[in-house]
């Protein structure tokens, strides 16, 4: 059985808050969010992978990564890690970026606030995604999901038809 | 520049309007008088909403009422589809991932 993806929304706080159970012991549940290796083979949705160049997962260390599309296309991400609480939580920002590692300021920023707890049949993953400002949400949605994450992750026209 | 929905609710105030206009359609004038800004402020907020097409006017004897475009406000909920979509997707991989792990 799917666990069920629940999202809420707090268009109003800039925030959007997306909460998912997994069968697994939360250990495993962190580490595969934390460790390169493991990020790979889920980040992207296929048929999208995600190509770790590099990571360093502390306070002020940041992963370095693609979205390579299946005709070679590659959009390069930067995940800035700022708090992290071994085991429970960590704090990051997000942002597209040259494959130096260089941010685009061009897309905004987004936020993430990840919590992770144990529960009766495994773990439970809180990610809490907010930007900055009223014109960053404005602009993340309207270029960064519609087309920036559309370039990235290939023609979801055909997935907005449905 | 583009107008989309989405400009259309990035802004606390305009939210306020298609919030009120929500329950049922008003004047420039009676919105206004919700609102502590000028009804300069007001009118260019309902004419940025206009031309996101967030709402539709509607001309009732001499006065402009404003409606929902119940329509065009579906467009915030197909992009909450795709973030979604994405998200659901990955978390059904992660689930693979967890079970090699």
């Amino acid at each position: 059985m799917t666990n069920k993806t629940e999202i809420i929304r707090d268009l109003s706080n800039r925030k959007l808050n997306v909460t998912r159970a997994f069968n697994a012991p939360v250990e495993k549940v962190w580490r595969a969010w934390t460790e390169a290796g493991q990020l790979d083979k889920w980040w992207a949705p296929k048929p999208w992978r995600a190509i770790t160049k590099n990571m360093n997962f502390t306070p002020g260390g940041f992963w370095l990564y693609c979205m390579a599309g299946p005709n070679g296309e590659k959009a390069w991400c930067r995940v800035d890690f700022h708090t992290i609480e071994e085991g429970q939580s960590f704090t990051a920002t997000a942002s597209f970026c040259d494959e130096d590692g260089n941010i685009d300021a061009s897309f905004p920023p987004m936020h993430w606030d990840n919590r992770f707890r144990s529960t009766a049949t495994g773990a439970e993953v809180e990610v809490s995604v907010s930007f900055d400002s009223d014109e960053d949400l404005e602009k993340i949605v309207a270029m960064g999901f519609k087309e920036g994450f559309t370039m990235a992750l290939g023609n979801l026209d055909e997935l907005l038809e449905k | 520049m583009r107008r989309d929905i989405f400009q259309a609710i990035a802004d606390p105030t305009r939210r306020a309007i298609l919030a009120l206009l929500a329950i049922h359609a008003m004047t420039p004038n009676a919105l206004a008088e919700h609102f502590n800004t000028s009804r300069q402020a007001v009118s260019k907020h309902i004419q940025i909403l206009a031309e996101c097409e967030a709402v539709t006017q509607k001309q009732s004897g001499r006065e402009i009422y404003y409606q929902v475009n119940a329509h065009k406000m579906k467009e915030v909920d197909k992009w909450l589809d795709t973030f979604r979509k994405i998200w659901e997707d990955r978390f059904d991989q992660l689930d693979d991932v967890l079970k090699d792990l």
